[in-house]
Formats: C-alpha cells, sequence, structure tokens
C-alpha cells in the first residue's frame, strides 16, 4: 500500500501546478481514487494526460502496492 | 515484447472493429474495472470481442507495453487505443462515446 499523501507527492513532483485530490476508497490504500487537475493537461488527449500521471506513479502500479486507481483528469 | 507477442496483439487488435484486453471474460469478468467496460459497450449496443489476459500471461504484460499504458482493461477501436475504464466511463457519461463508436463502425 502507497498512504495517500505520497500518492498526492508523486504526481505533483511531475506536475508541480497540480491540484491532487486522493481518496482511500477502502480503507487499505490500494484502491485509490484520484483527481488531478492541472494546466499541463491543455490540449493533450485524455489518454496522454492519464499517461503523464501513470508514468509518476510507474513504480507503484508495476508493484501492484496500488492495486486499483480510478482516475480523472480536468484542467483548471 | 517479443515479435510473436507483438502480432498476435496487431492481429487482435487488427481483427476486430472494437476489442477489449480485459480481466475474465464478457460473461464473467473478474475486476470491476472490465465489468465497467463490458457495461457500457453493451448497453450502447456494439458487438465487441474480449481477450482475458489472465488466460495468457505473455499478453497480458505486452498490453502494458504495446499502449505504454500499465493497468488493464484496455479498448481499441479500429486499431486505435481508446482508453481503459475510467476513460469510457467519462466519453459514455458525455455521449462522446457513442458518436465515436458510431462513427468509426460506418466507415
Amino acid at each position: 500500500m502507497v498512504h495517500p499523501e505520497e500518492v498526492k507527492a508523486l504526481i505533483k513532483s511531475s506536475l508541480p501546478d497540480a491540484m491532487v485530490n486522493v481518496e482511500d476508497i477502502n480503507g487499505g490504500g490500494d484502491h485509490l481514487n484520484v483527481n488531478v487537475v492541472s494546466s499541463t493537461f491543455a490540449g493533450l488527449s485524455r489518454v496522454q494526460q492519464h499517461q503523464l500521471i501513470y508514468r509518476a506513479l510507474a513504480k507503484e502500479l508495476a508493484s501492484e502496492s496500488i492495486h486499483a486507481l480510478a482516475l480523472k483528469t480536468s484542467t483548471p | 515484447m517479443n515479435l510473436e507477442t507483438r502480432a498476435r496483439i496487431e492481429d487482435l487488435i487488427n481483427s476486430h472493429s472494437i476489442m477489449v484486453f480485459m480481466k475474465g471474460t464478457k460473461l464473467m469478468p473478474q475486476c470491476g474495472f472490465s465489468n465497467n467496460v463490458v457495461q457500457i459497450l453493451n448497453a450502447l449496443g456494439k458487438h465487441f470481442e474480449t481477450f482475458d489476459v489472465l488466460s495468457d500471461m505473455d499478453i497480458r504484460e505486452a498490453i502494458k507495453e504495446y499502449s505504454n499504458w500499465p493497468t488493464i482493461p484496455q479498448v481499441y477501436l479500429k486499431g486505435e487505443f481508446l482508453g481503459g475504464s475510467d476513460i469510457l466511463i467519462e466519453m459514455y457519461n458525455s455521449g462522446e462515446l457513442l458518436e465515436k463508436l458510431e462513427i468509426a463502425l460506418a466507415s
């Protein structure tokens, strides 16, 4: 599992302007609901926007310390 | 990913207008995210093919590399990667998905 604050920090380290909201769905820390608002997303497709977040969390996703991630991205 | 696995993936996504790589099958999805995608495509009444990645470790890993996308399910429309469960839900709710499918399937 990963603490929601760590997830937030990882995302903000690659998208410094991002407003990140992380919700731990079942309290276990590995099923997360993540909402990211960033101006970096402007002009990118949804797939590209999500890829940016996946890249920031690559290690945690590969090791399955994040098992399930529901992701929503948008621009301010 | 080896060439044979890549060729198998390309064959699947090029042979079916809507191809879904998922955990489980259309009738028995093995994960909530995969189930979301199946329910959406059923609701829109479009024919789609599925591949159960739990039955094949090679494809399960290679598909993530192929699309540069670390999670499953993955939906392909006419060979193009459309997204995973969250994107499908968003596109479904906005009406964009139906429009996109109808245009792609008509051509």
